[in-house]
C-alpha cells in the first residue's frame, strides 16, 4: 500500500457482523473524499466479517481487512495496536470513527499513539475552503453552544461521530472496489486483557438514545400513576421513554431514562414533552431533536422558547387523549422496526 | 493496592440559565463541583481500598488553584492523598495535552495497581482523557465499566456496559478503567472526614515539577484547536394550541398526530 491523503473509516465490527453504524461513517467519509478527490478507505480490523463487500457497495473505494480473526472481540490493546499499524502504513489525511464504546476506546489509544488530535462525537464533519483540513464539530459546555475543532499540525485529523448523525448511503449494487488483506501479527498470550463473555441485553425496550420518537415525562405529570400512561403512548408509537431529572428523582423513571446534562442526550426525529419545564438540564439533552412538541399548562414554561408545537393545558390529560386517538388508527404497534438499533 | 482516581473539577449545572435571544447557557464562574462520575470513581476506589488491607487511595486533578475544593471533596469520601497538578502553562490543553500532564505525574508517584475515572466528565464529555493517559503510562484500560472485582493483586475482572449488553473482561494490574454510573451508588462525604480534610495542605505540581516539556503541554502541546463557537438556532416558529375547550383539545391531538404522520413515523391512518 502506498502513502495516500485518504479518508480512512474505521468499521465496528461486532459479533462477526459490520455495525450498520459503519454505514453512516461511509456517508461522512463520501462527502469528504469527494471533495477532497482521494480515496475512501475502510479498515476491518481483527475479525472476519461476511459483509466485507457491502463496505463497498455502501462508499467504501478501499477495503482494508486487517489480521481478519486473530482478535474476534473487542479487546482494547490488542485492536489498537492493528488500528495504529494500519494508519501508519496507509497514512491517511482523516480517520474517522463512530463515537459508540468502540470507537470511543481505540480512537483515543491510536491518538495517543500517534501524538495526533482527536475530537470526541462530532456531530458534522467538513472541510475548510481555504486549507482543506478537517472541521470537527461538536456540541460543546453541555450542548448549548457548538464548537468546531481542527487540527492543524499533526497527522492524520482524528474524530469519533456520533451515530445518526447521517443517513447512511443507499447500496449502490454493482458498485466497484478493492478489498485487501493485511497481516499483522498479534500475540494473545501478551494481550493484558482476555475476553470473557458477552451477554446480550434481553430487554425489548427501543434504546432511548436510537428511537426515532422519543416521549418524555416531567414534574407536570404530578405522579407515577400519570407517569406510566406516558409508557403506555410510548408502546403505542415504539418511541423512547424519557424523564427529566425531577422524575427520575421522584422514582416515576429509572436513571436510565433520564434526558439532559447529567443524562443521555437524544436527538429524535419527535420529541415529544409532557408536563418538562425545559430546565437548562433537560433542554442539553434534546435540543437538537428535529421537531419539539411541549405539552404544558404554565404558557411560560422555558420549553415553548424551544417548541415547534406548543400546547398548553394539563400533561396527563392531553397524553390520555392522544393515546385513545392514537389507539383508534393504530391497535397494535404501527411503527416500522428501526434498522440496525444499537 | 496502590489506587489512584483522576479527578476533574467541572462546572456546575445548578445555577445555569440560558441566554433566551442566543440559547447559549450562563453560568456563574464560581459555582464548580466534582466531575459526577467522579464520586462514582472515589466511591468504588475506596471500596476496593476497605476490602484489600494496605491499599492507599490517592486522587489526581489538573486545573487552576480552585481545584482544591474537589481534591478535599475526595478526601472527604475517603480518599487519603490529593494532588493537583497546577500551571499557568497546562492552560488551554485539549485531552491529549492533559494526558501528558496527568501521566507524567503517576509517573512521578511511582508504582500504582489501578487508576480509575470517571467515563467522562460533564464540561468536555470527551471521554478521551482516560484512554490517552493508560496509553501514556503503556498500561491497559478498560472504558464503560459497570462492575469491577478484585480477583487478586494482579487482575481485576471488570464488566464493560456496551451499547447491546455486558461484556466480562479480565484485566492484567496495572490498570486503568473509566466507570459508568452503574458501577456504585456513592456514599456521601462524611461529616468527620469533610471536617478533616479541611485542614489537608495538597501538594501542587507544575510544570518544573513534572518535567515536562513546554511543547507538549497548554495550548501549545495541543493538537486540536477551537476554530469557532457558535450558537445553534434554537429559536422556532411555535404553534401554540390552548386546550381549555374540548375542541381545542382535540386539534392539538390532531396536531401531534399529523406531526407524526408527516414523518412517517405512523402509519398513514384512515
Amino acid at each position: 500500500m502506498k502513502k495516500s491523503s485518504s479518508i480512512l473509516v474505521l468499521a465496528e465490527v461486532r459479533e462477526g457482523r459490520i455495525h450498520p453504524v459503519t454505514y453512516e461513517m461511509l456517508a461522512w467519509g463520501r462527502k469528504l473524499a469527494a471533495q477532497l478527490q482521494v480515496s475512501l478507505d475502510c479498515a476491518v480490523l481483527g475479525a472476519e466479517a461476511e459483509e466485507i463487500n457491502e463496505l463497498i457497495l455502501r462508499g467504501a473505494d478501499r477495503v482494508v481487512s486487517v489480521s481478519p480473526g486473530l482478535v474476534p472481540e473487542f479487546l482494547a490493546t490488542p485492536l489498537a495496536s492493528l488500528l495504529v499499524q494500519t494508519i501508519k502504513e496507509i497514512g491517511p489525511a482523516v480517520v474517522i470513527a463512530p463515537a459508540t464504546t468502540y470507537g470511543r476506546t481505540l480512537m483515543p489509544i491510536a491518538a495517543a499513539r500517534l501524538a495526533t488530535g482527536l475530537t470526541a462525537d462530532c456531530t458534522e464533519l467538513g472541510l475548510d475552503g481555504k486549507d482543506n483540513l478537517l472541521l470537527q464539530t461538536r456540541p460543546a459546555i453541555g450542548g448549548n453552544v457548538m464548537a468546531t475543532i481542527k487540527t492543524p499540525f499533526t497527522r492524520p485529523q482524528m474524530a469519533t461521530v456520533r451515530p445518526r448523525s447521517i443517513k447512511p448511503l443507499p447500496r449502490e449494487e454493482g458498485r466497484q472496489g478493492e478489498i485487501i488483506s493485511k497481516q499483522y501479527a498479534v500475540a494473545p498470550e501478551l494481550w493484558p486483557e482476555k475476553f470473557l463473555s458477552f451477554t446480550r441485553d434481553q430487554s425489548s425496550d427501543i434504546s432511548l438514545e436510537d428511537a426515532e420518537i422519543v416521549v418524555a415525562g416531567g414534574k407536570g405529570m404530578r405522579n407515577k400513576e400519570n407517569f406510566n400512561l406516558l409508557e403506555e403512548l410510548a408502546g403505542l408509537l415504539g418511541a423512547g421513554l424519557g424523564a427529566t431529572r425531577v422524575a427520575v428523582e421522584a422514582g416515576w423513571a429509572p436513571f436510565s431514562r433520564q434526558i439532559g446534562l447529567t443524562g443521555k442526550t437524544v436527538a429524535p426525529k419527535v420529541y415529544l414533552g409532557a408536563g418538562v419545564a425545559g430546565k437548562i438540564q433537560h433542554l442539553a439533552g434534546m435540543i437538537t431533536s428535529d421537531y419539539i412538541i411541549a405539552v404544558n399548562d404554565d404558557p411560560s414554561a422555558p420549553i415553548f422558547k424551544v417548541a415547534d408545537l406548543g400546547i398548553i393545558g394539563d400533561a396527563p390529560t392531553i397524553v390520555n387523549k392522544l393515546t385513545r386517538a392514537l389507539k383508534e388508527i393504530q391497535p397494535a404497534k404501527g411503527r416500522k422496526q428501526s434498522d440496525g438499533g444499537m | 493496592m496502590n489506587i489512584i482516581v483522576l479527578v476533574k473539577q467541572v462546572p456546575g449545572t445548578t445555577n445555569v440559565r440560558m441566554d433566551p435571544r442566543t440559547g447559549v447557557m450562563v453560568r456563574d464562574p464560581s459555582d464548580t463541583v466534582l466531575n459526577p462520575l467522579d464520586e462514582h470513581a472515589i466511591a468504588e476506589a475506596v471500596r476496593i481500598k476497605e476490602s484489600s488491607p494496605g491499599s492507599t487511595v490517592t486522587a489526581l486533578s489538573m486545573g487552576p488553584p480552585s481545584a482544591l475544593k474537589i481534591l478535599r471533596e475526595a478526601c472527604a469520601r475517603g480518599v487519603d492523598n490529593g494532588l493537583l497538578l497546577s500551571h499557568r502553562a497546562f492552560g488551554g490543553s485539549d485531552t491529549i495535552a492533559t494526558a501528558r500532564v496527568l501521566a507524567a505525574a503517576v509517573r512521578k508517584l511511582g508504582a500504582f495497581d489501578l487508576i480509575l475515572a470517571g467515563e467522562k466528565a460533564t464540561d468536555g464529555e470527551t471521554g478521551q482523557t482516560g484512554p490517552m493517559t493508560a496509553t501514556m503510562l503503556d498500561v491497559p484500560v478498560v472504558t464503560f465499566v459497570r462492575r469491577l472485582t478484585v480477583k487478586d493483586y494482579n487482575t481485576v475482572n471488570v464488566q464493560r456496559l456496551v451499547e447491546d449488553g455486558v461484556e466480562e473482561i479480565e484485566v492484567k494490574l496495572p490498570a486503568l478503567v473509566t466507570v459508568v454510573r452503574e458501577i456504585n451508588d456513592p456514599p456521601l462525604p462524611t461529616l468527620r472526614k469533610t471536617i478533616l480534610a479541611k485542614k489537608i495542605d495538597f501538594p501542587v505540581w507544575g510544570v518544573e515539577d513534572l518535567g515536562v516539556k513546554d511543547t507538549d503541554i497548554g495550548l501549545k502541546g495541543s493538537p486540536t484547536r477551537v476554530a469557532r463557537v457558535f450558537s445553534p438556532k434554537f429559536a422556532r416558529n411555535t404553534t401554540f394550541y390552548r386546550t381549555d375547550s374540548e375542541a381545542g383539545a382535540a386539534d392539538a391531538v390532531s396536531a401531534v398526530l399529523e406531526a407524526l404522520r408527516s414523518r412517517d413515523l405512523i402509519s398513514k391512518g384512515e
